[in-house]
Formats: structure tokens, sequence, C-alpha cells
């Protein structure tokens, strides 16, 4: 996801308050393919308003605190951080590709879970890349598109960044649900290594994708409008199965 | 619309239509397609091997830019409905203006190419050409897909869109002009004074 704009830097409270004052409000049966543009944001004036906070965050916080992690941790040390927070990700990927009757996903996450966890030291390794094991991904959102579940309203979530009602239901849904975090729910330590790994891996992206990030929060004319096109554009092509060889709605701008 | 056409009404319309222009117009290839895109790929990556200072490697990406795309198409859908009310010389100057920001605009991304590779994927036939799918590989992250929509609409083998994982230049410039055109209150020759300057 090189282009979609990510301070993703997961702060619970934050998500979880915002979650209890709208999921009454959530309606996700719109469909987005009938407006002409393509986008459905009815909450424009509250999205504007996160969006302004968001960039203050990242200004002066996430962005320079990335470049400081970048600074002092050479690049090796990094990316071990990314592996283990990926690994850390895999029970929840295997049990949502159950969930949309995905096999060769249960197959490839499991696979990769078991290998790295073991010959991948814990995770800090990724040797299942190493053996061409293929990377898989997914969320609870993703379930919900395989379900039927409409898009829902573009949402923009303090401190997460661009969303939408069905990807915020889900990703509030992975994040009580993570099998990892159930598991060690009552030894408390623990149970913060995943969102604390998931934090840091967040900053060194944050890094690694500095010039696309800063151009679009930073150099466009409007870096709402922005990011919410690139955001809708980028999660639309994951879901679609991340192909656009079957799409006949690209654009042919000789027949305007 | 004066009047209103059925969806399979439309269906049949649109491919009568298609297949009308299509055909005799139509005399590019797909090995012409891939042809365009493979140079693109081994030009992009002789510059990066070039070992030449950014600023020459920005300069050199400017020229690829100019020689391979459709920057005129671009101007004029990045414009949009807009474009409708401005005079011919308005256009041509946004047209102008446009050709040198996206060029220096999308130079910035190809650099973030260096040290890495692009393989031609596959491709098919689209209304005005074809896409050709590649795949980037960069040093320690996922390889991902750019697709590049190709056509001979204006008289040469060009590329028209690039589709960098689902984002398509555009459709992302389309928006960018048009909040430019907002924050101006619809001035388009402020529009174009200040594409020269940004980018």
């Amino acid at each position: 996801m090189p282009l979609s704009y990510l301070p993703k830097v997961i702060s619970r409270p934050a998500i979880l308050i915002f979650l209890a004052l709208s999921l009454g409000a959530c309606a996700t049966y719109q469909d987005p393919a009938t407006r002409t543009d393509g986008i459905n944001d009815p909450y424009e004036r509250q999205n504007r308003s996160i969006h302004g906070f968001n960039k203050g965050l990242d200004k002066h916080f996430v962005r320079p605190v990335s470049q400081g992690y970048a600074a002092v941790v050479p690049p090796e040390i990094r990316q071990t951080v990314n592996n283990f927070s990926e690994n850390l990700s895999m029970p929840g990927v295997a049990l949502n590709s159950l969930l949309q009757g995905d096999l060769r996903g249960v197959g490839l996450a499991s696979l990769r879970f078991v290998m790295n966890s073991t010959i991948g030291l814990a995770g800090i390794v990724d040797a299942a890349s190493e053996f061409n094991i293929p990377e898989h991904t997914t969320d609870f959102g993703e379930t919900l598109a395989v379900w039927g579940v409409g898009e829902g309203a573009y949402i923009e979530l303090p401190a997460y960044g661009p969303s939408t009602q069905r990807d915020t239901v889900g990703l509030v849904t992975d994040i009580l649900t993570n099998p990892l975090t159930i598991a060690t729910l009552k030894s408390s330590p623990e149970r913060y290594i995943p969102p604390a790994a998931k934090g840091v891996a967040v900053l060194n992206d944050r890094d690694r994708y500095k010039s696309t990030i800063d151009s679009v929060l930073y150099e466009s004319a409007d870096s709402y409008a922005q990011s919410r096109s690139i955001y809708l554009q980028n999660r639309r092509f994951e879901l679609e199965g991340g192909s656009t060889s079957d799409t006949t709605d690209y654009i042919d701008p000789y027949q305007q | 619309m004066p009047f209103k056409l059925h969806r399979r009404g439309f269906v049949f319309a649109s491919l009568a239509t298609a297949g009308m222009l299509a055909s005799p117009v139509l005399a590019m290839t797909e090995a012409g397609a891939r042809a365009l895109v493979d140079k693109v790929v081994a030009d992009i990556n002789g510059v990066i091997a070039s070992g030449k200072s950014d600023a020459a490697i920005l300069n050199d990406f400017e020229g690829l830019f100019a020689r391979y795309a459709d920057v005129d198409i671009m101007a004029q859908y990045a414009l949009g409905n807009d474009g409708r009310t401005a005079s011919a010389a308005q256009k041509r100057a946004f047209t102008d203006a446009f050709k040198t920001y996206i060029a220096r605009k999308y130079s910035k991304r190809f650099r973030d190419f260096i040290g890495g590779r692009v393989e031609v994927v596959s491709a098919r036939p689209i209304r005005s050409g074809y896409e050709i799918k590649t795949t980037v590989y960069l040093r320690g992250q996922s390889p991902y897909e750019v697709a590049f929509h190709v056509s001979d609409r204006s008289g040469r083998d060009k590329f028209f869109n690039i589709y960098i994982e689902g984002v398509n230049l555009l459709l992302t410039e389309r928006t960018e002009i048009g909040a430019m055109l907002d924050q101006r209150g619809g001035n388009l020759n402020e529009v174009i004074s200040d594409l020269k300057s940004i980018g």
C-alpha cells in the first residue's frame, strides 16, 4: 500500500469512544455505485475536522518521531519489528480467511505463522518469504464485504485515518476478537505487545513512504479530498482481489 | 439527454459504437503496447542506473514523461467540466502548465524505483487500447501492481493513465485540479500560473 496514508497509530481508547458514539448511526447498506462520483461522504464536515486533528497529530508527533526512529535505529532492526508485528496478525488473518471461505488464505496465514514463529525466531525473521510462501493479509472489513455488506459512508477516524463505516466495524471487531489478545487477556502485560509492535511498525512505514505521504498530506491542494479519493480507490482495488483485470469501469478519457 | 435508454438498449448502443470506433481506428497491437511499456521500463531503469545527480535524474524523468505520456488528454481530463467554460487560449495555457507540473510530480515518484525493478506481467485490450500490467519489486517491500493504460489515439502509442495499486493518475489529478480551482474561486488563470511553480 505505497500510496495510502497511514498514520495508523493504534489508539484503542480513542477508537472505542468514537465507536460507542457512532455505531448507532452506522448504516452499511448504501450502494456507492449509485452515486455519480463514487464517493459517499455525508459526514464531510465532521470528517474534515477530524482530518485537521490527524494532520496536526502527524505533523507534531508521528512524522517527527518516525524520523527520529529511522535516524537512530538501523533499517534491518526496524524490519524485524515489522516482521514481528505482521506475524502477530496472522491468527486473525487465518480466522478472517476462514470466515470468507478462502481456504488458500487460511493455509497461507497458518503456514506463515507456524514457520515464522519457530524458525523465524518468534516472528522477527520472515522465514516464510525466504521459502517463497506468498504474503497474505485480510481483515474483518473484507469479510463483511465478502458477506455482501455495503461500503457505507466514508469516515475519517481519529488517529487511525481514512476508513468507511464497514471498515470501521471491521477494525473494531478485529481488535476485540484478536486471538492473541483474547488468549492473553488475563495476564495483562502481554496483551499490549501486539498493539505496541503495531505502533512501532507504523512509525517505520511512515518513514519509508515519507515522500508519498508528505505529498498527499502537505503538498496537495486539498489533503482531505485527496486522501479520501486515494483511500477509497486503493481499498476497493484490494477488495476486488488486488487486480484490475476484470473491471470495466476504468477511465476512458478519449470517449467523453 | 433527450430520451432515456434502457440498460439493455444502452449496452447495445455502446457496443455498436465501440465496434465502429474500435475496429478501423485501433491500429495498435498488443505487441505494440507491450513494447511501449517495455521501453518505458527500460528507460526508467537506464536513468536510475546512470548514476547522475538527483537533479539530472529528475530532469531525465521529465523528458521520459513528455515522450511516452499523452499529456494533452491527461490535462483535458484533469480539467474536467471546468474546461467547458475555458477559452481555447486558456485551455492551451493550462495544458502547457499541466505538462510541467505532472512530469515534475510523477518523476519524483519514479525515484522510489531506485534499486528496484519493474516486470511486465500481462496485457488485455481495453476500449481505447491496451492495459499493460507490471509488477514493481522494491528492496525490502512486498511487490505491488502498476498498470499502464496505453492508446494510439494521440497519433502515437502513448500511455494515458497509470494505476498504482488501484489508485489512478487521472482521477487523482482531477481531484487535485478541482480543489485548486475551488480554492481560487474558480479562477483558471490563477491555477495556470500556480501550476508552474508547484509539483
